[in-house]
């Protein structure tokens, strides 16, 4: 097995380091969102209008979670598809 | 006191009127109830994501109110239920940041970055102040503020709040001398400078000086390094002094002739944009074109 020493990279592995990502509700101090503003709730749902997983979007279990209920009550207010394709 | 909100969408086929008058009609039920209405909002006609019952697009209501008890929210529900011209509706208890998100909607706060919410409120709490006193600087108050960094302290009849801002390093010009009653120059000058200070640093604060003809990025980044952050700055130095400037900062500034930049400053610190533009026009890079040299 070779030691850590022996395997070297083509490219350095740490370049590009990946931007640290945060919830950005925290970082502003959003306290609350609303299931009114479609646009806005765009950003935590993918192309298919399925909820994005939290460590895609970054945010913090409270508000993911408030996330995922704000998108629940767009989808039952018809603001937001339940399924679709090329949403975005 | 209880917030809630409900939001419902109405068929589109009805006409105006009825489509009012069944909004209207469920308000009234509320105020009979003895429950505040905060907010009616009419979110007007809009697509709808997915069909409902064969329809595509519905008239979208929200109705934010205040109740003592939450009794009442169940009888709407069921009037939503039964009647057969909504075709959803949503009830919801709204906690304080609720409440706040939307108080702060209709004053029209959300979707504006901090720094402008503050100077809003800062330029609001200023004219409050300064509309019971007249708005005009005399000739020799205007002299007196050439000097930045002077914090203005307001010695006035009225309660004037001691927030006069201070900690702003840059002092406007007083407008343009009008003739001013004797009485009282002191605070309208204060006043107007304050405005002034207000103003400036709404207009000047996110400046590109690179605007100014003759300027570019490498010259922008002397004048910023040297203290020149604003167009007010700029209109307040003297070609010669932002000559030196850019003698002692590194780069090949031997081409530049900023005698032409302190006017374009003061057109841009006014925002006046279109004269600027004019003006620019006719310069050949920041420098007058005289007749010989076509």
């Amino acid at each position: 097995m070779a030691s850590r020493d022996d395997i070297k990279f083509l490219s350095n592995p740490n370049i590009g380091g990946a931007a640290k990502k945060y919830c950005r509700f925290r970082k502003f101090g959003i306290k609350h969102i609303d299931y009114k503003d479609p646009d806005f709730l765009l950003q935590f749902v993918n192309e298919q209008g399925k909820l994005l997983p939290r460590r895609i979007t970054g945010n913090s279990l409270k508000y993911q979670k408030k996330v995922a209920v704000a998108v629940k009550r767009a989808r039952h207010l018809a603001m937001m598809p339940y399924v679709t394709d090329l949403l975005k | 006191m209880r917030n809630y909100e409900v939001t419902f969408i109405v068929d589109p086929v009805l006409s105006g009127d009825e489509i009012k008058k069944t909004a209207q009609a469920y308000n009234d039920m509320l105020v009979k109830e003895g429950c505040s209405i905060t907010h009616v909002e009419d979110l007007g006609l809009r697509q709808l994501a997915y069909p409902i019952n064969k329809k595509s697009s519905g008239i979208y209501y929200c109705i934010e109110f205040q109740s003592e008890t939450g009794a009442f929210v169940s009888q709407i529900e069921l009037a939503f239920r039964r009647d057969e011209r909504i075709m959803r509706f949503l009830s919801v208890k709204l906690d304080k940041y609720g409440v706040k998100y939307n108080k702060d909607k209709r004053d029209g706060k959300i979707g504006k970055s901090r720094k402008t919410v503050e100077r809003d409120k800062e330029k609001e709490k200023e004219e409050l102040k300064s509309t019971s006193v007249p708005r005009k600087s005399a000739p020799a108050a205007s002299a007196a503020p050439e000097k930045k960094a002077a914090p203005v302290t307001a010695p006035t009849p009225e309660p004037v709040k001691a927030e006069s801002p201070a900690p702003e390093a840059v002092k406007a010009e007083a407008p343009a001398a009008t003739p001013a009653p004797a009485a009282a120059v002191e605070t309208p000058a204060a006043e107007t400078d304050v405005k002034e200070t207000v103003t400036v640093k709404a207009s000047g604060d996110t400046v590109d000086l690179t605007k100014i003809e003759g300027i570019g990025p490498k010259a922008a980044e002397a004048l910023v390094a040297a203290g020149i952050v604003s167009y007010t700055h700029l209109k307040l130095k003297s070609a010669d002094d932002i000559k030196a400037i850019l003698d002692k900062a590194d780069g090949n500034f031997g081409m530049m002739d900023p005698t032409t930049w302190p006017e374009q400053a003061s057109y841009a610190a006014n925002g006046d944009w279109d004269a600027l533009k004019k003006w620019q026009d006719e310069l050949d890079g920041g420098k007058v074109v005289s007749s010989e040299e076509e």
